[in-house]
């Protein structure tokens, strides 16, 4: 049932003084786009690397496709396409000579799959004799993808596919994961930006080493334990540190233009801002939808408040 | 000129607010740039651009890769000669008077702060060190920062140890140590965890009301969002340049990302 | 076998992309070859000379004469006794001293024969060489001169000395030098650094994460450099043969089959250097000390071996261009064939054999055991 599945997983590094990853299990099911949601450090360059048969983890088990990652490593790397976090293609070789490299590499010819990449590959195919090191960022990404889908994988695998690329490239990137998973195609994908969750169809999201939460992103939105409010005032770091001076109020976090906030159980909106009327008597305040990046800070929250 | 400290004192807050741009007197310019033009031999990189930051702004640059962020900010830095236009940095132009400008100014990027294979102290002297503080200053000012950011226990620690959170938050302290007019902060927040962010921007926040200038380039939108006002750069100009609230507005859109995908999808060039 | 030589087509790419390496590989060799042959060729003029004249008679006189009126040399002093020589060498004043033995003129007219030795300072082989072959010709022109004025048939030997390097290294053997460190060089060198490059860019990982196997990636760098070092080999033997005049007197297959096999030992080396290292400025540290550095100075194409101190002759032995040079002088000077340097080969092959080994056990499947 599951395409990607892992049980338990731990890696530590440098003989255990490092724990990148602890105790981890999820699954991806087939022809889903799972993201893996977390800051850089989280551990999702681990759990990538030890999916794709670079690494062996300390602990756990896990497969893809079915297959072990540390038994049928081979048969694993017959099926999976891979592109790291870094841009990884041959910066001398031209965009055509990559390609054609990576689909012979992968006992296949860029014939063969054409249709699988034409939509990404027809965007760079005017630059088709451009060195890649001489590409754009975006479009080194599209090159990239096109290399790690040329041999038509059955699971694709995006670590971080979208760091330092900017938001127009980004938003296309995004479209064509989406055109990719309607073929069929189990994707996984890591990124540190809360903002792309919406996007996947069920996320982790991921801290420490340890994952906080699994589940669709609306779902992990509903799970939000509180009510959540927007407030602004003209003053706005002022208001930041009246808002945690406040014994009304439970957490409140900069989110640039306003400030998110939750109260203590059982004061209302109504409270907090007649309380705060005479310093700041600009102060708008609304109760709104929680995003990711919300839940992430709670969460993160709650965890770092189990662990201690 | 203002003392700077890490950890001014609480009414600093009270005194600058979010948007001083509005609070400070107009002739209080620590940016100016009129007109600024840097072209390498037929390609115009950067377009006449105008524009002038007020002290103890929070001033986010933004653009697309190959926009011309990078080409404008090394001019901004003293770094790059411009081929016209005019620019005055912290009062010093930067034709005549680069080496005042990079005395003046601190510089902060994701890919490079600290060097990772020294300890957090000798990080903190040897960037002491480089902009001429003495070794007392030094030591006093050190003394300061580490309890600020609560790394006292970790003063011997090697930074490249230590999480990444907390190597930014050093990696700025570090690049404001010197107390510059101006501080260039590229990319600052990029991968960090929200937590960390959040206190990363309080330390932003806090060197703004003390009256440091900070120049943030950045193409992350959600980054940008914290920014007192944004520039965005497509195709070496600027196309827009106001608060985060009023461009939203203006594009009618829901969030920074959407200004910026409606400004940078026409543009002609893209590259690094 | 396509990814294979698709590999291999990507390999030549980035050779022959990366055009200040190529100019390096081939330049280094051509430049080498070059200064060693000017130094070869190089006419000799005004060279200082002295004279260790125990005869004083005409005919040591007469020869006398002529030297110090040849244009090529210059005679700057008259040797008083044998110690004199010893010195005159040391300080530099002279590269040739004729020696005339007590009763020169006597043993031409009684005995018919004479003989005059030649001392030259052979630090300098090309040099020395030169010069004893222009004294040897004047003093030949003296002894035509006494057979116009008599019947007897007279000679007049001469006997040449090389004092500091008597065997008259040089000439032929910087040939098999420069090889040996230009083999030394691509092999090692650019086979670890092409592959730590792979690391250090990422593509390394996706090649992992391949049904390409990994052993093959090694395998298909090698490839492009054993090409390379061949062509090299190429080169450096029509340079020496048309520009030199060298000839090459044994089996040419014989010489192509010992370069391979040295360059085999050098993949093998660079291999095992790039899978202990992960940048490529290490690799190219290692390689530079660990192959380079040896080569020059114990390959015996430098300093000869033979006037080492005992230990630094032993450690000698482990470097694969002493060996490589043996054979190829042999082949190419001597013109032997194998069965005079099979005990060599068989050296360089279990060194090859040995280091092939290290590598493949060391060789990582994954980014880390």
């Amino acid at each position: 049932m599951y395409d990607v599945e892992l049980n338990h997983i731990t890696k530590t590094y440098e003989n255990g003084a490092v724990q990148a990853v602890k105790d981890v299990s999820f699954g991806v099911k087939k022809g889903e786009l799972f993201g893996l949601i977390g800051p850089d450090g989280a551990g999702k360059t681990s759990i990538f690397r030890m999916l794709t048969t670079l690494l062996i983890p300390d602990s756990g088990t896990a497969s893809v496709n079915g297959f072990d990652v540390v038994e049928d490593f081979r048969e694993i790397r017959k099926r999976v396409g891979y592109m790291p976090g870094k841009f990884s293609l041959y910066q001398d070789l031209t965009v055509e000579e990559n390609l054609e490299f990576f689909a012979t590499v992968f006992n296949t010819s860029i014939e063969e799959n054409y249709d699988l990449i034409k939509d990404i590959y027809v965007q760079i195919e005017p630059f088709k004799k451009r060195r890649a090191g001489k590409l754009s960022g975006g479009m080194k990404q599209k090159l990239a993808l096109s290399c790690a889908l040329i041999h038509r994988p059955t699971v694709l695998f995006l670590d971080e596919p979208t760091t330092g690329v900017d938001a127009v490239s980004r938003k296309e990137f995004w479209e064509m994961l989406r055109r990719l998973k309607e073929q069929g195609i189990t994707i996984l994908v890591s990124t540190p930006y809360m903002d792309e969750a919406a996007l996947c169809e069920r996320i982790a999201l991921i801290q420490n080493g340890s994952i906080l939460s699994i589940n669709t992103p609306q779902e992990i939105i509903n799970s939000y334990p509180k009510p959540l409010y927007a407030i602004k005032a003209h003053k706005m770091s002022a208001l930041l540190h009246a808002l945690r001076d406040s014994n009304l109020v439970d957490s409140a976090f900069s989110f640039g233009e306003w400030h998110h906030i939750t109260l203590q159980d059982s004061v209302t909106a109504e409270q907090l801002k007649v309380s705060l009327q005479a310093e700041f008597p600009t102060v708008q305040m609304e109760a709104i939808e929680p995003g990711i990046e919300d839940c992430f800070i709670q969460q993160s929250l709650a965890q770092h408040e189990v662990e201690l | 000129m203002a003392i700077v400290r890490i950890a001014p004192a609480v009414n600093g807050y009270f005194a600058a607010g979010i948007l001083p741009a509005k609070e400070v007197a107009m002739s209080n310019y620590v940016i100016e740039a009129e007109n600024l033009t840097k072209r390498f031999g037929d390609f115009t990189a950067v377009n006449e651009i105008s524009f002038h930051v007020e002290k103890g702004e929070i001033f986010g640059f933004l653009g697309a890769n190959g926009a011309g962020k990078t080409t404008a900010m090394r001019m901004l830095c003293g770094l790059s000669i411009p081929s016209s236009g005019k620019a005055t940095i912290a009062g010093f132009d930067v034709y005549k008077q680069t080496e005042s400008i990079k005395q003046n100014i601190g510089y902060m990027s994701q890919k490079f702060s600290l060097y990772e294979d020294l300890t957090v102290l000798e990080n903190i002297t040897f960037f002491g060190g480089i902009y001429g503080l003495s070794r007392k200053e030094i030591a006093v000012k050190a003394d300061q920062l580490l309890h600020e950011l609560g790394l006292f226990d970790h003063e011997n620690t090697l930074v490249g140890s230590l999480p990444l959170g907390w190597k930014q938050k050093l990696a700025f302290s570090v690049a404001i140590f010197h107390e510059p007019s101006i501080v260039f902060l590229d990319e600052p927040t990029g991968g960090v965890d929200p937590v960390t962010r959040r206190q990363f921007w309080d330390l932003i926040y806090k060197a703004s009301d003390a009256g440091i200038t900070v120049f943030v380039t950045t193409h992350y939108m959600d980054e940008a969002e914290y920014c007192n006002r944004i520039s965005m750069m497509v195709d070496g100009e600027i196309k827009a340049l106001d608060t985060p609230e009023n461009l939203k507005k203006q594009f009618n859109a829901r969030s920074m990302d959407d200004v910026f995908f409606e400004l940078a999808r026409g543009a002609k060039r893209s590259g690094d | 076998m396509k990814q294979f030589l698709s590999f291999i087509k990507k390999e030549f790419y980035h050779v022959f992309r990366d055009t200040k390496s190529l100019l390096l590989l081939f330049g280094l060799p051509i430049a080498q070859i070059v200064l060693f042959g000017f130094a070869l060729t190089n006419e000799i003029k005004n060279t200082s000379i002295a004279i260790y004249d125990q005869a004083h008679d005409p005919a040591s006189r007469s020869i006398s004469e002529q030297f110090a009126q040849s244009p090529q040399f210059n005679l700057v002093k008259n040797i008083r006794n044998q110690d004199e020589i010893e010195a005159v060498f040391k300080a530099g004043e002279a590269k040739l001293v004729v020696v005339f033995p007590p009763n020169f003129e006597q043993d031409i007219q009684h005995e018919n024969k004479a003989e005059v030795q030649l001392i030259a300072d052979a630090s300098d082989p090309n040099t020395a060489n030169t010069l004893t072959v222009y004294a040897s010709n004047i003093i030949m022109d003296y002894q035509k001169e006494l057979m116009l004025t008599t019947t007897i048939p007279i000679s007049i030997q001469t006997d040449m000395r090389f004092l500091y390097n008597p065997e008259l290294k040089g000439a032929p053997n910087f040939v098999p030098g420069v090889m040996a460190l230009i083999l030394t060089l691509i092999s090692v060198l650019m086979t670890s650094v092409s592959i730590v490059r792979e690391k250090e860019n990422g593509t390394m990982e996706i090649l992992l994460v391949s049904p390409f196997n990994p052993l093959m990636v090694i395998i298909s760098k090698a490839v492009p450099y054993l090409v390379l070092s061949l062509a090299n080999v190429t080169m450096i033997l029509l340079l020496s043969v048309f520009l030199l005049e060298m000839p090459i007197n044994g089996s040419i297959v014989l010489l192509y089959a010992e370069s391979t096999l040295l360059i085999l030992t050098a993949l093998s080396l660079g291999l095992l250097i790039s899978n202990i290292t992960n940048s490529q400025q290490v690799a190219m540290i290692v390689s530079l000390m660990g192959m380079l550095l040896p080569t020059l100075l114990f390959s015996g194409f430098m300093f000869p071996i033979e006037n080492m101190p005992l230990p630094l002759q032993l450690i000698s032995n482990l470097v694969p261009a002493k060996w490589y040079y043996i054979i190829i002088k042999d082949i190419m000077i001597k013109g032997v064939g194998f069965m005079s340097i099979w005990k060599e080969t068989l050296i360089l092959t279990s060194m090859t054999a040995f280091l092939l080994t290290m590598s493949l056990k060391k060789f990582n499947i994954r980014l880390a055991k």
